[in-house]
């Protein structure tokens, strides 16, 4: 499983989460976290070895097409119906330090907004060669980059007229267990982003345009695919230097 | 005007949604030939150390439902007490063991089950061993921030009474939320995201 760059490993406990930035787990706009969201107070604990730690994974994990949502898919010869795009950027933690060897997987609907699953109930049909999933590995820069079809919005059950915008799942693994990071990268410029109940999840008006990639023209590729660009920051980790117990010295 | 310290602010959590098992468990619902296998399917080979246990359970919501969609990952040391990590400078982890399972919990009853071993004691920040454990992470739709948890093992009753996090749970009564139940070599560790058996979560 491990193959990192050579780099002294990191064994300092990560900065404290900012939970007024995170969208609380009681939200009632959002009516299913009504029922799934603890009530009592967390239990707030410095990183142990048990969450500055995490699983790292080798480029051997990934296959040809992982980080190619149009052909992943797809029948020989064939490709996704949709707009041609790249989505690309770095994984940083809080100091601004690139994470390489990030383990980023992505999700998302098709070009008409339906998902491949068996409970999708939306109307909209489905692409015969697109599946929904990708991932990707970042390299020493913390650079990843991925193709894939942007989505089209989606209708869901929630309030009476509730629509998703159009989004990418992404889940990031970076070099601790602590960092584990699930979340969802919007496209600028939709004015559905505002209207919708999951976004607005999140308190902060600042901390939601975080999710939101703009269009990067200087890396489109002529005749091909429009790039959006979209940085993810981790948590960042305390230095070691006065608080070295666990090297034992 | 003091100098900036220039953090960057950490990405915001978003729910996972109903379809998180479309992008990490693919082939589990039905989208094959994109990934060989789904990663985290299996922790364990024939030359892993240890004793080999299963870990079984379902996440419950606060109405007694037990979570269809939802996806669970757990991290632990292996049997020596080691993290197969590049953060473990202690020692070097059973290269046989991965440390990292997840698994989707089922359409039909919501169970989720891990084939690992008992992992060994390690350490806390001052020193102290703390009781063998299982980290656990939880995201579904209707989480909106994955959830952080521990279990540990029943059959462990010294070294749980001297685990440095069991001790800091204040309600005496609620450590039983993290100790799983054995059933043979399976233990089961249920999860109960709000109610009166509500698991303690950790800010960790
Ligand atoms: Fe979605």
């Amino acid at each position: 499983m491990s193959e990192m760059p050579n780099r002294k490993p990191e064994t300092g406990a990560f900065f404290p989460r900012d939970r007024n930035w995170h969208p609380p787990a009681f939200a009632p706009g959002y009516k299913t976290s009504v029922l799934r969201s603890p009530q009592r107070a967390l239990l707030s604990l410095d990183g142990t070895i048990s969450e500055i730690t995490g699983p790292i994974f080798g480029h051997s994990v990934l296959g040809e097409l992982d980080n190619d949502l149009i052909h992943n898919f797809a029948k020989p010869g064939e490709s996704a119906i949709g707009e041609r795009i790249i989505v690309h950027g770095r994984v940083l933690d809080e100091r601004g330090r690139p994470v390489s060897g990030a383990l980023l997987e992505f999700w998302q609907a098709n070009a008409g907004g339906r998902y491949r699953h068996k409970k999708e109930s939306y109307l909209a049909p489905l692409d015969p060669n697109f599946g929904g999933c990708g991932r990707t590995i970042t390299d020493e820069n913390g650079y990843y980059a991925f193709r894939t079809i942007k989505p089209g919005p989606y209708p869901w059950p929630n309030g009476v007229n509730d629509w998703r915008p159009a989004h990418i799942h992404f889940s990031v693994f970076g070099h601790g267990f602590a960092q584990r990071l699930i979340t969802q990268m919007y496209f600028e410029g939709d004015p559905m982003i505002w209207k919708c109940p999951i976004v607005n999840t999140i308190p902060d008006r600042q901390a939601i345009e975080q999710l939101v990639a703009p269009l990067d023209w200087a890396n489109t590729i002529p005749m091909d695919a429009r790039a959006y660009r979209f940085d993810i920051v981790l948590r960042g980790r305390r230095s070691t230097l006065f608080e070295n117990r666990l090297e034992g010295n | 005007m003091a100098q900036e310290l220039g953090y960057l602010k950490e990405t915001p959590s978003q729910t996972a949604g109903p379809y998180v098992h479309i992008g990490l468990t693919p082939n589990f619902c039905g989208i094959a030939g994109v990934y060989d296998a789904d990663l985290g399917s299996s922790m364990v080979n024939d030359r892993t150390l240890g004793e080999r246990i299963t870990i079984k359970g379902r996440v419950f919501d606060g109405a007694g439902a037990p979570l269809k969609d939802a996806l669970v990952e757990i991290w632990q040391a292996d049997a020596a007490g080691f993290y197969n990590s590049p953060s473990e400078i202690r020692g070097a982890a059973d290269p046989s063991f991965t440390g990292w399972g997840r698994c989707p919990t089922s359409a039909e009853d919501g169970v989720f089950a891990f084939e690992t071993v008992k992992p060994g004691r390690v350490p806390f920040k001052d020193g102290r061993l703390m009781a063998p454990h299982i980290t656990f992470w939880i995201v579904a739709r209707g989480i909106n921030i994955g959830l952080h948890t521990r279990m540990y093992f029943p059959d462990e009753g010294a070294a749980n009474d001297e685990d440095p996090l069991l001790a800091r749970i204040e309600h005496r009564e609620r450590v039983a939320t993290l100790i799983a139940a054995r059933e043979g070599s399976t233990y089961l560790f249920d999860i109960h995201l709000q109610g009166p058996e509500e698991t303690v979560f950790l800010d960790i």
